[in-house]
C-alpha cells in the first residue's frame, strides 16, 4: 500500500520536474513510510511512496518493465490474484525479475493493453506510462477502495493518491467547491467525480483514464448491475446459494491474506467482521491478531460481543477506548487526512484504531466493511421497505408501528403514535416511483442542516439540486431493478466510496500507514450477491439473511442472531463538553465563521450554545454541528482561511469559496 | 397573534430554527414536511409544552393532528388548558 503521483504533459519544466515529484511524494509520506522514488522523462513524471507488503526486497517503485518495453508504473494497492495472473503470464512466455504484484500489472499491460484491468482482482490505483505510445494510463479499483485524484494546469494533467500532493503543484490554490459542500450536506459525500476541491476531480471507481497527445479519455471498465428480470437472478435453492456464498467469501478472504507481512483483522462485534475474522483465524498462519474500538458510553459500546468473539476464535485481541474526550483533540488531524468536510465524528475512532494496529507493527488488516451494502444490512433498506409497505395501506395503524421495531435504540420513537411515526417517515410524502425513494428521509434529515448555510452560499447554490444531480447519474436500467436493488445501488455508489471507504476507511488507516482489505468487496462476491433474490437478502426485517444462513454453523449463535448495531461515536458532545480544545473553539468562533463566509454566524452561535447548554439530540443538529466544524477546519487547512485574520468588510464572495 | 401562539412560535424559532423566524411564515404549515421537526424534535416540543403550560401530555395525544403546525399546537394547548381549568373548577 502506498501513495502515487505524477503528471503528463509539459509539466513544470525539466529542471523542476524532479523536485516537484519529490515534494509530491513527500506529501504522501504517511501512506508509504518505507521508501520513495521518482522518475521524470520528457512529457511525464511519476513518483511513489512505498509501504512494503509483498516482495519487500525487490518491489521498489516507480518500476520499469524488463527489456525494452518502455513501460513504467507507479502503483498503490494490492492485486490479490497476482499469483494466478503471474502463472498465466509465465505460460504465455513472460519473464519476471521480481516476485512483486507490481511487475504482474506491468506484464499484464504488455500482454493485454489497458483492458488488462478487467483481469485484476484487487484494490488499486495506478499510473502506467507507456513510452512507445507516449500514453499514460490511470486506473482505479472497481468499488473505490484506493483514491486517485487528477487536475489540469494548462496543458498538463497532474494526478495523485491524495490532494495533499496536488497542493505542491505551482500555481494551484485550493478552493472549496460550493456544489460539493451542498452534496456533502445531502449525501455525506460529493458525487463522484466531484471533490471538495474546486478544479480537482477523482477518477471514479471502476474507471480508467487514458491521456495521450493532450487528449483525455475516461471510461468505465466495470459497473455494478442487478437483474432486470428475476429469472436472470439466482434461482437455485437457498441452501445451494448459501453454500456457494460461503466458498466464495472463503476464497476472497484467503487471497486477501497474501502478504509477506503479518495480516490482522478488525473485530467490531457485529456479524460481518466476525465472519471475516473467523475465516482469517482458520486460514492465517499463526495466531490471528484482532483489534477493536470500545466506547465509554454503553449506547455505542460493543466490547461485550467483541470479547466474546475474540475468545471464541482464540485471537490475540487488543482494543482502543474512544470517548468524547478523545475525539476533540484528534478531529482537526482527522479532517486534514479526510480532505473533505464530514458530518459525523465516526472517522476519529477509526483513526485511533489504525494507530493501535500500527503500534503492534501490523501493516495490513482485514475488515468486514462492505457487507451492509452488498447484502442489504443497513436500516435504510428496512426503513424503505416499511415505508413502501405502510404507504400502500394509508389507513393502517399497525403498519407504522414497524418503525419502532426498526430503531429500538432510538428512545424517542417508543412513545410515538402510529400517526406520528407515519408522518416522520414520510409514508405519504414520497412517490414510490421516485428513483431516490429509499434515500429521501436521510436526504431530508441531513439536508435540514443547510439551515445554517450563509445567505451568500445559498445565493451561489441557487438552481443547484443535489438530488437531481444523482438521478442524472443513474444507469438507464435502474428503473427496472427491484426497489431493494435500487437502494443498494445508490448506497454502494455514493456513501460507500465517498465516505465509508475514504473518510472512514483508506484515509484514516493510511494516516498510520495501515492497509485495509475488504473480503466482502471482492467483485466476485459483489456480482454473485447482486444476483441473489432480494427476499433472501432482506427477509422480513431480518437483514443479511442469506449471509447469516451461510455462516451460522461457523459462528456462536449470539453473534449470528445479533441485529445490526450502527457504528456510531459521540457527535457534538465531543466538542461541547468541559474539555475544550482551542483549535476547535477558534474554528467555531464568530470571527472564523464570518471570515470563511460559508455559514450563518448568528445561527451557528445559537447552535453551539444549545450544544453546551442542553446537548444536541436530533440527527440534524448533530450533523450541522460536526459539518460546520469540519468545513471550518477544512477551510483553515486547505484554503488558508484563518480565524485570526481581520474580518472581511467588502461584500465579495466568501474567501474560501470558488466564485 | 395570541399569547399561546407567540410563545410556541418563539420556542420553535429558537430551538429548531436557531433564530431564523423568516423560515416560519405560515402558522398552518406542517413542521414535519418542512423538516423543522423530526422524531427527536417532537419530544422536545412535548417537553416544552408540558413545562411551559403546566400540562401533561399522554402518548396517544402525540399525533400530527395535535402537534404538526403552530396553529394545531396552539389549538391543542388551548383545549388542554380549558379542559384542565374545567376539571379544577
Amino acid at each position: 500500500m502506498c501513495g502515487i503521483g505524477g503528471f503528463v504533459g509539459p509539466g513544470p519544466g525539466p529542471e523542476t520536474a524532479a523536485s516537484l515529484l519529490e515534494r509530491m511524494a513527500d506529501a504522501l509520506r504517511h501512506r508509504g513510510p518505507d521508501e520513495g522514488g521518482v522518475v521524470a522523462g520528457v512529457g511525464y513524471g511519476l513518483c511513489h511512496r512505498r509501504l512494503s507488503v509483498i516482495d519487500i526486497a525487490e518491489g521498489q517503485q516507480p518500476m520499469e518493465a524488463a527489456g525494452e518495453a518502455g513501460l513504467t508504473i507507479s502503483y498503490n494497492g494490492e492485486i490479490f490474484n497476482y499469483v494466478e495472473l503471474r502463472q498465466l503470464l509465465i505460460e504465455r512466455g513472460h519473464h519476471f525479475r521480481t516476485a512483486s504484484d507490481t511487475e504482474v500489472v506491468l506484464e499484464l499491460y504488455r500482454a493485454f493493453g489497458a483492458d488488462c484491468v478487467t483481469r485484476l482482482n484487487g484494490d488499486f490505483a495506478f499510473a502506467l506510462w507507456d513510452g512507445r505510445e507516449r500514453r499514460m494510463l490511470l486506473a482505479r479499483d472497481r468499488v473505490g477502495v484506493r483514491p486517485l485524484f487528477h487536475m489540469r494546469q494548462g496543458a498538463t494533467v497532474y494526478f495523485a493518491s491524495e490532494v495533499a500532493a496536488l497542493l505542491q503543484v505551482p500555481g494551484f490554490h485550493a478552493e472549496l467547491d460550493p456544489v460539493a459542500l451542498d452534496q456533502i450536506f445531502t449525501f455525506w459525500a460529493p458525487l463522484s467525480p466531484r471533490t471538495a476541491f474546486r478544479n480537482v476531480s477523482e477518477l471514479p471507481p471502476g474507471h480508467l483514464m487514458l491521456i495521450e497527445a493532450g487528449k483525455v479519455e475516461i471510461r468505465p471498465y466495470w459497473q455494478l448491475r442487478f437483474p432486470e428480470d428475476p429469472r436472470d437472478g439466482e434461482r437455485r435453492a437457498a441452501a445451494d446459494i448459501a453454500e456457494e456464498l460461503s466458498s466464495l467469501l472463503t476464497d476472497a478472504t484467503r487471497i486477501r491474506l497474501r502478504a509477506d507481512v503479518e495480516v490482522g483483522s478488525y473485530l467490531s462485534g457485529g456479524v460481518d467482521s466476525s465472519i471475516v475474522s473467523s475465516l482469517a483465524a482458520r486460514l492465517a498462519p499463526g495466531r490471528l491478531r484482532t483489534y477493536s474500538v470500545t466506547f465509554d458510553d454503553p449506547a455505542y459500546d460493543e466490547s461485550g460481543p467483541q470479547e466474546a468473539m475474540a475468545a471464541a476464535l482464540g485471537t490475540r485481541h487488543r482494543s482502543v477506548r474512544c470517548g468524547a474526550a478523545e475525539i476533540a483533540p484528534l478531529f482537526s488531524t482527522v479532517v486534514r487526512h479526510a480532505e473533505q468536510p464530514i458530518l459525523r465524528t465516526a472517522p476519529a475512532p477509526l483513526y485511533r484504531l489504525a494507530g493501535l494496529v500500527r503500534e503492534d507493527g501490523i501493516k495490513v488488516v482485514l475488515s468486514g466493511e462492505g457487507a451492509d451494502e452488498v447484502f442489504a444490512g443497513y436500516d435504510l433498506f428496512k426503513e424503505a421497505a416499511i415505508r413502501r409497505f405502510a404507504a400502500r395501506q394509508p389507513t393502517s395503524r399497525l403498519r407504522p408501528l414497524l418503525f419502532r421495531r426498526l430503531y429500538p435504540y432510538l428512545a424517542g420513537l417508543s412513545r410515538q403514535t402510529p400517526e406520528a411515526l407515519a408522518a416522520f417517515f414520510g409514508t405519504q410524502l414520497d412517490r414510490e416511483s421516485d428513483p431516490l425513494f429509499s434515500h429521501r428521509p436521510r436526504m431530508r434529515s441531513t439536508g435540514g442542516a443547510k439551515l445554517f448555510f450563509s445567505a451568500e452560499l445559498k445565493d451561489m447554490l441557487a438552481g443547484s439540486d443535489a438530488g437531481a444531480a444523482l438521478v442524472a447519474q443513474l444507469p438507464e436500467a435502474f428503473g427496472r431493478w427491484h426497489p431493494l436493488h435500487q437502494a443498494q445501488y445508490i448506497e454502494a455508489t455514493t456513501l460507500l466510496p465517498g465516505y465509508i471507504l475514504s473518510s472512514q476507511g483508506d484515509r484514516m488507516a493510511m494516516a498510520h500507514g495501515v492497509e485495509t482489505r475488504f473480503p466482502f468487496l471482492d467483485h466476485r462476491v459483489i456480482e454473485f450477491a447482486a444476483r441473489i433474490p432480494p427476499a433472501l437478502k432482506l427477509r422480513g426485517l431480518r437483514e443479511k439473511h442469506i449471509l447469516r444462513e451461510a455462516f451460522a454453523p461457523a459462528l456462536p449463535p449470539s453473534i449470528v442472531g445479533r441485529t445490526k448495531q450502527p457504528y456510531r461515536a459521540p457527535e457534538s458532545r465531543s466538542f461541547a463538553g468541559h474539555e475544550r480544545v482551542a483549535e476547535i473553539d477558534n474554528a467555531m468562533s464568530g470571527a472564523a465563521i464570518r471570515n470563511a463566509g460559508l455559514f450563518d454566524a448568528q445561527k451557528t452561535a445559537r447552535l453551539a450554545d444549545k450544544a453546551r447548554r442542553s446537548g444536541l439530540d436530533s440527527f440534524r443538529d448533530n450533523a450541522a454541528y460536526v459539518g460546520i466544524l469540519s468545513t471550518q477546519l477544512w477551510s483553515r487547512h486547505f484554503a488558508g482561511v484563518e480565524a485570526g485574520r481581520p474580518e472581511r468588510t467588502d461584500h465579495s464572495s466568501p474567501r474560501s469559496l470558488a466564485s | 397573534m395570541t399569547d399561546t401562539t407567540s410563545r410556541i412560535r418563539a420556542f420553535i424559532v429558537e430551538n429548531f430554527l436557531f433564530g431564523d423566524d423568516g423560515a416560519l411564515v405560515d402558522d398552518q404549515a406542517s413542521l414535519i414536511d418542512a423538516d423543522l421537526v423530526n422524531s427527536t424534535g417532537i419530544l422536545e416540543l412535548v417537553s416544552f409544552i408540558e413545562a411551559e403550560f403546566g400540562l401533561s401530555i399522554a402518548d396517544p395525544e402525540i399525533v400530527p393532528e395535535n402537534l404538526d403546525s403552530v396553529a394545531r399546537l396552539a389549538a391543542f394547548v388551548e383545549r388542554k388548558v380549558a379542559a384542565t381549568a374545567a376539571a379544577d373548577a
